[in-house]
């Protein structure tokens, strides 16, 4: 995932050389605009309003939903199961994963069961969670915390399977209890592993939220996107896809922040 | 007389795939307090492994390690042990490296670190404090790594082919410190060289092994006086009788080798 993130800002920069970045900034624009054209002309004459609404219909949506206020309600409803799923899946992820990765004992007991709950479609847990945690959003937190709970384990244990025996061995020689050999040696050296797990989940914490929001709520994103669609409400959906695309950028916006951040401390890149 | 370790008929093997290559065989040594001994052979013949035993990284197959009247059964925390690869932590910079061994003692941050500046200035990385290991050169990184292991002030300093990476004025600068620091310590030394002219200058004792399986081939007392000129005491006569004597021993394992 970094991985192509990274090529494609290589093609980025690239391209600013042959360019220039001004020019290429105008050009998106004008490439935005343009579909918003077609499509504005398309709509009602090509393809039914009806299936692909149009900009004017989802902007008025918008602008609607902005002035009431009620768009924010939700936002902040999925930013929140978001956040808390995230940390709590992190958390938990990140803790079990230092966990196995220490004792084999345990990672050889647990092998078998955490490859079927890993293989498990998450979402399947949905109606178990609303079970557990009711509608609110207490059912939407855990759907996102299960996603990145494994993402998050997995990257963190093949973290601290990864740290050199030989820092191991020479952090005990040097009198190091059990406890400092854990806390000194294997959680850092484990930190840059944990971090790109981190670093792939957040998307998936968002996808957790909204999943839970569209199966059974009545206030986030995903209670949107799907209210709108059963009311026959293109211009909505679209409406809630846009916005639900602007907080993803976000979301990686500020990942992409934390990480430059984690460059400088050297946690992330060696 | 007991030493203060005994290596008592140890032999060492090693699975590798479906047979066993064997390190050490009956492997007899005993090494007396304050004592610096060299461990010279060729290349690949078990003298690493002999170091990992009295460092109780690994257990002998036969025979044992004794080490102050004890067998040595878990990891030896009384020896300090630089190994051939440096063992820094590489997201801790030189100083946070050197002191880690206070860190780990529990020494509070104001005094670990005026003694890891300290150290650092004798081994020449003064300037480099807070550099990273990835960006220090193999003999900064070594120097870092003796700078640790003499902080830390280990009873039994075991070196595995320490300075082989150096250039030859460092190495010389190294020895030179490596033996006064040993001997304000009061340190046992035991370690292992290609070198015969490091073996020599450094050593009470050259123990020159046989190929694998290592055996004892030759021991030889050195006794050159104490404090040890490292830079002079290699022109005298006495060196050159013993550094004779033992090359020509070297001699016939590396031929034999290579037959």
């Amino acid at each position: 995932m970094t991985v192509s993130n990274d090529q494609l800002e290589i093609a980025e920069n690239e391209m600013s050389t042959g360019t220039g970045n001004l020019v290429m900034v105008l050009c998106q624009t004008a490439l935005g605009i343009a579909i918003l054209f077609v499509w504005q002309g398309v709509s009602g004459r090509l393809v039914d309003n009806f299936f692909i609404s149009n900009p004017l219909d989802v902007g008025r949506r918008l602008l609607g939903w902005t002035l009431d206020g009620s768009i924010f309600l939700h936002l902040w409803a999925t930013v929140y199961a978001t956040m808390l799923g995230f940390i709590i899946g992190a958390v938990i992820g990140a803790a079990l994963g230092i966990w196995l990765g220490i004792s084999t004992f345990a990672s050889r007991l647990l092998n078998p069961y955490l490859n079927a709950l890993n293989a498990l479609p998450k979402v399947a847990l949905a109606p178990l969670f609303v079970l557990w945690f009711g509608l609110g959003i207490e059912s939407k937190i855990a759907l996102a915390a299960s996603l990145v709970l494994f993402l998050v384990f997995l990257n963190t244990f093949a973290g601290v399977r990864q740290v050199d025996q030989d820092l191991i061995d020479g952090a005990r020689l040097m009198r190091a209890t059990r406890l400092q050999v854990v806390t000194k040696v294997i959680v850092p050296s484990a930190l840059s592993w944990l971090f790109a797990g981190l670093r792939v989940s957040v998307p998936y914490a968002l996808i957790g939220a909204v999943l839970g929001e569209m199966i059974a709520s009545n206030r986030g994103l995903g209670y949107l996107v799907q209210f709108s669609g059963a009311q026959f409400d293109t211009a909505g959906v679209f409406a809630v896809l846009i916005v639900i695309a602007l907080l993803a950028m976000a979301l990686n916006f500020v990942v992409d922040i934390v990480q430059n951040r984690m460059e400088g401390w050297r946690i992330v890149s060696r | 007389m007991t030493g203060m370790i005994e290596i008592q008929h140890v032999s060492k093997g090693f699975r590798r795939g479906d047979n066993v290559v064997e390190a050490l065989r009956d492997f007899n040594l005993t090494i007396e307090k304050r004592e610096v001994i060299a461990i010279i052979g060729p290349s690949g013949c078990g003298k690493s492994t002999l170091l990992n035993m009295i460092a109780g990284l690994y257990m002998p197959s036969k025979g044992r390690v004794i080490y102050k009247g004890a067998a040595v059964t878990d990891v030896n925390t009384d020896v300090g042990y630089m190994t051939q690869k440096d063992n820094l932590l590489p997201w801790r910079n030189v100083r946070d490296n050197i002191a880690f061994p206070l860190e780990l003692a529990g020494v509070d941050k104001a005094e670990r670190e005026a003694r890891a500046v300290a150290v650092i200035k004798q081994v020449g990385l003064d300037g480099f404090e807070a550099r990273f290991p990835t960006e220090l050169s193999g003999g900064m990184r070594k120097r870092a790594c003796l700078a640790r292991m003499m902080l830390y002030g280990a009873e039994t300093a075991l070196l595995d082919e320490p300075f082989a990476a150096l250039d030859a004025q460092l190495k010389l600068v190294m020895h030179e410190l490596l033996l006064r620091l040993a001997a304000e310590n009061g340190q046992t030394v035991v370690f292992v060289t290609h070198d015969l002219m490091e073996a020599v200058t450094l050593a009470d004792r050259v123990i020159v092994c046989t190929r694998r399986p290592a055996m004892i081939a030759l021991e030889q007392k050195i006794s050159l006086p104490r404090p040890r000129d490292v830079l002079n005491v290699r022109f005298t006569n006495e060196f050159k009788e013993l550094y004779d004597a033992l090359w020509e021993r070297l001699r016939v394992e590396y031929q034999e080798e290579r037959v």
